[in-house]
C-alpha cells in the first residue's frame, strides 16, 4: 500500500549502505531530486543500476554513492562523456567502480524478466559482440523447439526502484504519460518503489490504457514539483538543455565538481533549496 | 574545404541523407544519423519513418533532438511505445529497414567499438559510453548504415573491443540476420563492402577529396573500387534545408529555460 510521505524519509526508510537501486527515467522524468537526496543522507556502496546512467549517477558516483554500476550507455545525451563515470572507471576516484555492462535491448529485457517473476530473460542478442566475455550476467540458451541459441540474461531484481512521474492520487496510484520508458518494469521487478511525483491530485482521470501504476506495488508516493530537472516532465516543463551542456564544465574537474556538489546539494535542505540556490547563482552571474 | 561552399559535415550528411527513400523504417541513433534522416525527411523522403529507442515511432520532429528521448519525438510520432517494446516488437522481430548509427571506431569489417580504447577492459585508457542499443540494431536490421568521420584514430585495422558486430572474415553472414554493415559514409567519401571479402572499399569521393586523402585517413590499407564515384555536389536546395535544420536546432536548445 502506497504511503504518501517526504522524499527524505522514503530515502531513510528503504535506501541503507549497500542496497541495488534502480534509478529509470529514459532521458524523460529521471529522479533527480531522490538521487540528490541518496548524496543528502550520505549513502555509500550502491549497486546502482540504470540504463543510461547520465548527469544523475555521474553526480552519484563523483560523491561516491556506488561501488558498482549495472548499465548500458553512460554518457551525457548530446553533449559528450560523463567525467565523474570516466574518472571512477580509468582511475578509481573517488572510490573503486565494478562495472556490469549490456545492450539496451538486454537491459530491458532483465527488467521485464525480474517483472515477470522469472529468474532470466532471452532475447536475440550480442551476434558477434565482445560484451557476453566479460559479463557473467550473460549467457546462451538453446531454444528447445527450433535449436536457435540465444541470449540469456540474469532477471534484474533491485532491492528499490526510484522513479518519477506526472501524478499521483492521495491513494498512491501513479500516472506516467509521455515517453514511458522501463519504468514500469523496474518498479515491478523490484522489491520496493519510491515514486517522486509533479503533483499529487484528487482524481487521476488517466485515460484508458494509460501506463498506471496501482497504489498497492507502490511503497512510497512524494510530492517533488520539478523533480526532474534538468530533464523533462511532459506537459510540466520541458529539459534544460544548457544544464546539460553547462555540466560537462562542472563535471570536468574534481575540485569543481565537488564545490558545486558541496554549494547546491550538500548544503541545501532539499530540491526546492537546490533550485533556489541555482537560481541565485545564475542571477549573480547575469547581474 | 571552404572554396566549396560547404563543409565537409555538410557533404557527410547530406550524402547520407540522399540514401533515404520514403516508406523506409530507419531506426535512428542520435548525432549525425539524427541530422541525415530529417534532413531526408524535410527534402525528398517525408514519408521515411522514423524510430528512436525511446520507443517513438514515425517520429516528425522540427528541431534535431538533442536527447534520443526528447518531448518533440514523442508529440509528433505516430506512437511512443515503451522500451521493451521498442526493442522487442519492432527491432528484434525485423520490422526495421535501416538502423543508422554513428560509431566511435570501425574496422575494415564495419565492426563498431563504442566500449573502450587502450588498456585492458578492466583499466581503459579511455572508457566510451558503451553499448546501448548498437549490438541489436546492428544484427537485426535488415541492413546497417555506419555515419562517422574518418581518420587513423577512427577507423583502425584492429578494435580493442566489437561492441557491435560488421562482418567477419571468411563467415560472410555470420548470424547476422539482415545483411550487416552496407556502407560507410564519411567525411571523405563512401565505403562499401567487397562482395568478395566483405571488405569496406572506398566507392566514392565526395567533391574535391584525394583517393590518397582517403587512404592517409584510414588505419587499414584501404582499397579502391574499380569505379570510383564521385559524390554529386550538394544542391542549394540541401544545403539551405541543412542549415535551416541546425539553426531551428541551435535556437531551439540553447534557449532552453533554467527554471523547473
Amino acid at each position: 500500500m502506497a504511503e504518501i510521505t517526504t522524499l527524505r524519509n522514503a530515502i531513510s526508510s528503504l535506501v541503507h549502505d549497500g542496497s541495488i537501486l534502480a534509478m529509470e527515467g529514459f532521458t524523460h522524468l529521471i529522479p533527480f531530486a531522490a538521487g540528490h537526496e541518496v548524496i543528502r543522507q550520505g549513502r555509500k556502496s550502491l549497486t546502482l543500476i540504470r540504463m543510461t546512467p547520465d548527469l544523475i549517477y555521474d553526480q552519484m558516483i563523483g560523491m561516491g554513492c556506488a561501488s558498482r554500476l549495472v548499465f548500458s550507455w553512460g554518457g551525457n545525451p548530446g553533449v559528450g562523456s560523463l567525467h565523474r563515470f570516466r574518472d571512477a572507471i580509468q582511475n578509481s576516484w573517488p572510490a573503486p567502480l565494478a562495472i556490469e555492462e549490456h545492450s539496451h535491448a538486454d537491459m530491458a529485457a532483465r527488467y521485464q524478466a525480474g517483472a515477470s517473476g522469472l529468474p532470466f530473460a532471452v532475447l536475440r542478442g550480442y551476434v558477434g559482440s565482445d560484451i557476453p566475455q566479460y559479463n557473467a550476467s550473460i549467457s546462451s540458451v538453446t531454444c528447445p523447439f527450433t535449436g536457435e541459441v540465444l541470449a540469456a540474461t540474469r532477471a534484474l531484481t533491485p532491492d528499490v526502484a526510484i522513479i518519477h512521474a506526472q501524478k499521483a492520487d492521495r491513494k498512491g496510484n501513479v500516472l506516467i504519460q509521455g515517453i514511458t520508458g522501463i519504468q514500469k518494469e523496474a518498479v515491478l521487478a523490484s522489491k520496493k518503489a519510491i515514486v517522486t511525483v509533479e503533483e499529487i491530485v484528487d482524481h487521476l482521470d488517466a485515460p484508458m490504457n494509460a501506463c498506471v501504476l496501482p497504489f498497492w506495488v507502490v511503497t512510497y508516493v512524494c510530492e517533488v514539483p520539478g523533480g526532474a530537472f534538468p530533464s523533462y516532465a511532459h506537459g510540466y516543463y520541458s529539459r534544460d538543455n544548457s544544464f546539460c551542456k553547462a555540466w560537462d564544465g562542472i563535471a570536468r574537474d574534481r575540485a569543481t565538481f565537488m564545490a558545486w556538489m558541496h554549494e547546491h546539494v550538500l548544503t541545501t535542505e532539499d530540491f526546492a533549496g537546490f533550485k533556489r540556490s541555482l537560481n541565485r547563482e545564475a542571477e549573480a552571474q547575469h547581474g | 574545404m571552404a572554396e566549396l561552399g560547404y563543409t565537409s559535415n555538410e557533404i557527410m550528411t547530406i550524402a547520407a541523407s540522399r540514401r533515404l527513400a520514403d516508406g523506409m523504417v530507419c531506426f535512428v541513433g542520435i548525432g549525425m544519423p539524427s541530422a541525415a534522416a530529417n534532413l531526408a525527411r524535410s527534402l525528398h523522403a517525408p514519408e521515411v519513418v522514423l524510430i528512436y529507442e525511446s520507443g517513438t515511432i514515425g517520429a516528425r520532429p522540427t528541431v534535431l533532438p538533442l536527447s534520443i528521448g526528447d518531448g518533440e519525438l514523442a508529440e509528433t510520432a505516430d506512437a511512443v511505445v515503451s522500451v521493451p517494446e521498442i526493442f522487442r516488437y519492432w527491432l528484434q522481430a525485423g520490422r526495421v529497414d535501416v538502423g543508422f548509427l554513428g560509431a566511435a571506431q570501425i574496422d575494415k569489417y564495419g565492426n563498431i567499438n563504442t566500449t573502450v580504447i587502450g588498456g585492458t577492459y578492466d583499466s581503459p585508457q579511455v572508457r566510451l559510453p558503451g553499448a546501448g542499443g548498437a549490438p541489436e540494431i546492428a544484427t537485426a536490421s535488415k541492413e546497417t548504415w555506419i555515419i562517422l568521420k574518418q581518420n587513423k584514430r577512427t577507423f583502425v585495422e584492429k578494435l580493442h573491443f566489437v561492441t557491435s558486430a560488421g562482418h567477419r572474415p571468411g563467415a560472410h553472414g555470420s548470424a547476422i540476420r539482415g545483411r550487416g554493415p552496407t556502407v560507410v559514409i564519411t567525411d571523405l567519401g563512401v565505403l562499401t563492402p567487397d562482395p568478395e571479402t566483405m571488405e569496406f572499399t572506398l566507392s566514392a569521393l565526395h567533391p574535391g577529396v584525394t583517393v590518397e586523402q582517403a587512404r592517409a585517413a584510414t588505419g587499414w590499407e584501404l582499397k579502391v573500387a574499380l569505379h570510383l564515384e564521385i559524390t554529386p555536389e550538394p544542391t542549394a536546395a540541401e544545403l539551405a534545408a541543412l542549415r535551416d535544420l541546425y539553426a531551428r536546432t541551435e535556437a531551439a536548445h540553447g534557449s532552453a529555460s533554467t527554471e523547473g
